[in-house]
């Protein structure tokens, strides 16, 4: 059994990847008492996610050791965020308990999601999004073997390649919608960043195909081939597994539930991080994508603002702003190109919660029409899927999330309504 | 090595690997089906798209985000 869930804390942190660990180090180093939830095993976030297959970079290694041993830290993984029921206070549930945490200061390192976009086949098993095959990967699925198919955007695609190609998995496409101009405009610019040069040099890979289009996966109860087009002609590839993605989404979920603004990459900050809420803070990708070279600088900014830490915070802005400029190089030689996304079919599952198709939806006007029709993005996700996609698709823009912001248990809800928790 | 039940079949696997992963590691890794009955599996790997819902012992739960436990027992879902 857990040790009990922490009552109160100084400073409580949501997300326990680079963001939320670097801000705990800073936060804790000026004497906060720190508490940080996290809903995986483990902390490190989807890109150190640690696992029985796992090398974590040095750097990683090393803060996650200097993070597990800070003082006056509690780190509660495996934890959800349900509710956030009070002003300074939130509901969280684990596998056998559930419980409320007070705060002084919020700081929501909430991560990012992929872009996960609809077309014929993508229920299939075998199918999954392209960072998630590489975090089943790190949790212990063996590719050894199979062939394997990866196709949509971005620079994913590419880290998803190499982590097939270590765990002698054999790649039979890897197929990227940008044309070659935009990824040589992108490499190009990386003169700017060596390390990520170094690093894009590190994942070039043969099979990398640019302007191509993921056109369908095809299989009777498994995955068996999918067919992807390049230069105008069609090729269907038989494969084991199809890793796809089409960039990146904030997570904002929580902080749409506590009233923090948005601006159209994730959650609006200024220089200190801090959101239009007082005493709510945000850092790394839920503020928008950006890698986790960003991601460390904005959690330190954060950490120390929080921790009233001003000045040495505002040293931190010029590495910021150098690594926010390649968060914006990415956007722009990533960007989605619609006549290179999937074709539209009215048949195909939008929602694959309520397993709505792209038909139904097609014949409303906005999310909330077709979702009390359809039920679209009312299943076990909440939209967090089909939401992204129909923005793609239509445009359209889903209201704040209501709470519980994830499945929950009856008498973990029940805790949101009292006043004084019983001990 | 630790020892688990998926849907009362033993399973052997080494320590911190992942439910999902031992769904694959059965040689089927299908965790629900859907409305029609086809099979649906882990699908975004990072607890967003709840395809991986399992219940391990007695409590809905997300593959991709729980560790396998000396005798665990997860049946699928429907």
């Amino acid at each position: 059994m857990n040790e009990r869930l922490p009552r109160e804390c100084e400073l409580l942190i949501v997300g326990a990847g680079p963001a939320g660990m670097a801000a705990a180090c800073a936060a804790a180093d000026h004497g906060m008492s720190v508490v940080v939830i996290d809903d995986n095993p483990a902390p490190g976030g989807q890109i150190w996610r640690a696992g029985p297959r796992v090398d974590l970079p040095l750097r990683a290694q090393a803060l996650r050791e200097r993070f597990e041993r800070l003082p006056g830290l509690r780190l509660c993984s495996a934890t959800r965020v349900i509710d956030a029921p009070a002003p300074g206070r939130l509901l969280v549930e684990r596998e056998h308990d559930a419980g409320v945490i007070d705060y002084h200061r919020l700081l929501l390192c909430t991560g990012a999601r992929e872009r996960l976009l609809p077309f014929p086949g993508w229920t299939l098993p075998g199918v999954t999004g392209a960072g998630g095959l590489q975090a089943l990967i790190k949790g212990g699925l063996t590719v050894r073997g199979e062939r394997i198919a990866i196709a949509g955007s971005g620079p994913l695609l590419l880290a998803c390649a190499a982590t097939v190609r270590a765990q002698r998995g054999r790649l039979v496409a890897l197929a990227e919608q940008s044309p070659w101009q935009a990824l040589a405009g992108f490499t190009i610019g990386l003169w700017r960043w060596p390390a990520k040069l170094a690093q894009a040099i590190a994942l070039a890979n043969p099979r990398y195909r640019a302007a191509s289009r993921l056109i369908e996966a095809l299989g009777e109860r498994r995955l068996e081939a999918v067919v992807i087009e390049s230069l105008g002609e069609r090729r269907e590839i038989a494969c084991d597994r199809l890793a796809c993605g089409f960039g990146l989404v904030a997570n904002t979920e929580l902080a749409q539930l506590l009233g923090c603004a948005l601006d159209e990459r994730g959650i609006l900050v200024d220089q200190h991080q801090a959101t239009s809420v007082a005493g709510v803070y945000a850092a790394g990708e839920c503020t928008g994508p950006g890698g986790s070279e960003l991601a460390l600088v904005e959690g330190r900014i954060a950490g120390l603002a929080a921790a009233d830490q001003y000045p040495l915070a505002a040293a931190l802005s010029r590495r910021r702003a150098r690594w926010q400029a390649f968060a914006a190089q990415l956007e722009q030689h990533f960007a989605l190109d619609s006549s290179r996304l999937p074709p539209r079919r009215a048949t195909t599952l939008v929602c694959r919660c309520e397993e709505v198709t792209l038909g139904e939806l097609e014949a409303h006007s906005d999310w909330r029409r077709a979702k009390l029709a359809s039920r679209c993005g009312m299943g076990a996700c909440q939209g967090r899927v089909c939401a992204a996609a129909t923005a793609q698709l239509f445009g359209w823009a889903p209201p704040p999330p209501r709470p519980p912001l994830s499945p929950a248990r009856i008498d973990s809800l029940l805790l949101a309504g009292m006043e004084e928790v019983q001990e | 090595m630790i020892r688990l039940t998926l849907d009362g079949e033993a399973l052997v696997l080494p320590e911190g690997t992942s439910v999902a992963a031992a769904l694959a590691a059965s040689g089927d890794d299908h965790a629900r089906s859907d409305l029609a009955g086809r099979p649906r599996a882990p699908f975004c790997g990072m607890g967003i798209c709840q395809e991986c819902r399992v219940c391990i012992d007695g409590r809905r739960r997300l593959a991709c985000q729980t560790l396998i436990r000396e005798g665990m027992e997860v049946e699928r879902t429907r």
